[in-house]
């Protein structure tokens, strides 16, 4: 029998099996932020341990840093204290760290990939379960807890009980102003926030074969969004292209060597799915989300489900959701008014997302009562958004462009929506309070974010 | 780690689904640098409003419940795999969580951190609900040895399952980097053949 992608990279990762236990898995690369790793570095010290391979591990904080001043010192003591924290374990154990205003500093999720730091056929870990995002090239990446992260501190490994396969084809071709966050939007609110739980999906299909590599980052991205462990894509020319003289890519013959290996990583025609799932991508139009999880998501131009159609078991919790929106069954939200919009994060931080949102509001004017936040998931990206002349056609428009960092996305900085505002967010979580204390987040794409920052509403962008 | 091998008491119920890990420990709470003092921000937002008054209709702040082990409705622990929501559940003091469904990620760390998630069929945790909420004495008994959990009010048992691994290591309070430790041998020779 055949064996899927994921099988073949796992496979080749093994250590060691238990005996009816978990698999020690090998780990090509490990990324540390601020948040989850001081427990581990704490662990390290108290079993007087150093790191297995210390050149394997990149710390760059990301979580807590502020997105305007960087150049001064954090105000926050207590994100301060993290961020010198992460910095003062990184010199102690001797790993690379990427620190504030360092040219490599961003979102790890977004700094990985277009560093060339995640590369095809790798096992990639990161306490932080986006993670999944650096699976898109081809590789098994996945988020893991901070007691896992010491034991790839410790040990270059980690004990993981293999998940199952899922594919998820998407066929066909999709509509003009649909993108990539809408693909994966559409999927988990078919699939539902637990339809992947135990699984590690493969994408493939027309659709997803069509996205950038930038697109199936975010794509991938979203993965854990429906339980899944992970989401991964089958790496091809677009693939290669991509991670073509990236800073720490292969070079030369090692290059040529790599991507001989690269080429042979795609399922077998006989695998197995332990599951397989379908959707058109014609189905599939620009997303939003109108409750506090992300698979609470529907057409822009549909309308938010009846109580009755829900499910009993899930009543409780819709009503409960909807409550905390501010919204009612049966309603459109077209027209609705929105005081927030946030442009970033490891799903929609990236120097693409960047450019379609320049686009769309390129001679246009914001809205004078919304907030945007337009944060670049890198320093590489706010950089290149300068260079290639964006950051000047933002600024025409009334925008500002950031800082890079987390920002808004889970809000640990003193970027917070404040309570009972409404944000349209390209993030991945509308999780109550994730965006600050009270704040209703509505997900969507950077083309629905764009047109909402400028008319002050939800509108589809197709017809603005 | 504190071994585990069977549990009686009361229990702390919670009937609601998809409680995910911003409700068990809300993100401003995650700027901590050690594994000290979670339990305090257990359920923060449920459990106090926003002037910081203890919530008395929220079930941690009612007296007639208390005990080390949680009942929760399905989907308990979805959201981020921030290892804080364990530390905050363990930090309170529960050793054991009950769902008919956990998140991957959360039962994961649950057990890294000696708390063993139960899973048990739908019927069985509405009989839970049903007979604590008639009388908040009633206890529940959890037997890692023999995977059984019993509803002393009741009556019903059911089985539960673990993987051996994670059950030894629970019975016996140990841990998994010294394991990945004992095979230092191992992952040099992988990375030999692999390199
Ligand atoms: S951008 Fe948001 S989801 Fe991504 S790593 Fe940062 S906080 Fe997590």
């Amino acid at each position: 029998m055949g064996k899927t992608l994921f099988d073949k990279i796992w496979d080749r990762h093994v250590i060691a099996a238990v005996p009816d236990g978990p698999t020690q898995l090998y780990i090509d690369r490990h990324y540390c932020h601020e948040v989850t790793s001081p427990q581990a570095f704490q662990g390290m010290r108290n079993r007087k341990l150093s790191f297995l391979r210390p050149e394997k591990t990149y710390a760059i904080p990301d979580h807590n840093i502020p997105t305007v001043d960087q150049d001064k010192a954090i105000q926050d003591p207590v994100s301060r204290k993290q961020v010198d924290t992460l910095q003062d374990n990184a010199r102690e154990f001797g790993i690379s760290y990427f620190g504030l205003g360092h040219p490599k500093n961003g979102v790890i999720h977004v700094v990985g990939p277009a560093t060339g730091l995640t590369l095809p056929r790798m096992t990639i870990v990161c306490g932080d379960w986006h993670s999944s995002t650096h699976s898109a090239p081809g590789a098994v990446a996945l988020g893991i807890g901070t007691s896992e992260v010491e034991m790839v501190m410790a040990a270059q490994s980690i004990l993981q009980t293999k998940p199952q396969k899922m594919r998820i084809k998407v066929e066909g071709k999709l509509k003009p102003g649909v993108g990539a966050k809408d693909m994966a939007l559409y999927i988990i609110a078919q699939m539902t926030t637990g339809g992947a739980t135990g699984f590690f999906v493969e994408y493939a299909g027309e659709a997803v074969q069509a996205l950038t590599m930038e697109g199936r980052l975010t794509l991938c991205n979203l993965s854990i969004e429906m339980g899944a462990r992970g989401g991964m894509i089958a790496p091809d020319q677009t693939t290669f292209d991509y991670i073509k003289g990236r800073e720490f890519a292969p070079k030369g013959a090692a290059w040529e060597q790599a991507l001989a290996g690269w080429k042979t990583l795609r399922s077998d025609e006989d695998a197995v799915f332990d599951q397989e799932v379908q959707f058109k991508a014609e189905d599939i139009e620009p997303m939003i989300t109108y409750g506090t999880n992300p698979g609470m998501g529907m057409g822009i131009t549909e309308s938010i489900p009846q109580l009755e159609s829900i499910d009993p078991a899930g009543r409780t919790s819709f009503s409960k959701a909807l409550d905390y929106m501010g919204f009612k069954p049966g309603e459109s939200l077209l027209g609705k008014k929105i005081d927030y919009v946030f442009l970033g994060s490891c799903t929609n931080g990236r120097i693409e997302d960047f450019r379609a949102f320049t686009q769309f509001i390129k001679g246009r004017q914001k809205a004078p009562e919304v907030v945007a936040w337009l944060v670049p998931g890198s320093k590489a990206v706010e950089q290149q958004c300068r260079e290639e002349g964006l950051t000047e056609i933002l600024e025409k428009a009334g925008f500002v462009l950031r800082q890079p960092g987390c920002s808004a996305c889970l809000a640990m900085n003193e970027d917070k929506i404040p309570a009972g505002k409404y944000a349209v967010s390209t993030s991945n979580r509308n999780f109550e309070g994730r965006q600050g204390p009270g704040a209703r987040t509505i997900l969507a794409g950077p083309l629905v974010a764009a047109a909402a920052a400028l008319s002050g509403r939800i509108t589809d962008p197709r017809t603005f | 780690m504190e071994k585990f091998i069977t549990l009686s008491s009361t229990v702390v119920p919670l009937p609601i689904e998809n409680v995910d890990t911003d409700q068990i420990i809300p993100a401003r709470f995650l700027k901590a640098t050690s594994k000290e003092g979670f339990g305090d921000n257990l359920f923060r937002d449920w459990r106090y409003d926003n002037k910081n008054n203890p919530n008395p209709d929220f079930v941690l702040n009612n007296p007639l419940y208390s005990g080390s082990i949680l009942v929760a409705g399905k989907n308990f622990g979805s959201g981020s795999s921030r290892e804080h929501a364990a530390w905050a559940i363990a930090g309170y003091g529960f050793r054991v969580v009950v769902s008919s469904f956990f998140a991957d990620i959360f039962k994961n760390n649950a057990l890294n951190n000696g708390v063993l998630p139960v899973v048990v069929s739908e019927g069985f945790l509405q009989d839970i609900f049903e007979t604590v909420t008639a009388d908040a004495q009633n206890t529940l008994t959890v037997d890692l040895e023999k995977q059984v959990i019993r509803n002393n009010a009741s009556g019903r048992e059911e089985k539960f399952g673990i993987n051996s691994y994670k059950k030894n290591c629970l019975l016996q309070g140990y841990d998994d980097i010294d394991f990945l430790l004992s095979n230092k041998d191992k992952i040099q020779a992988w990375e030999n053949e692999n390199n």
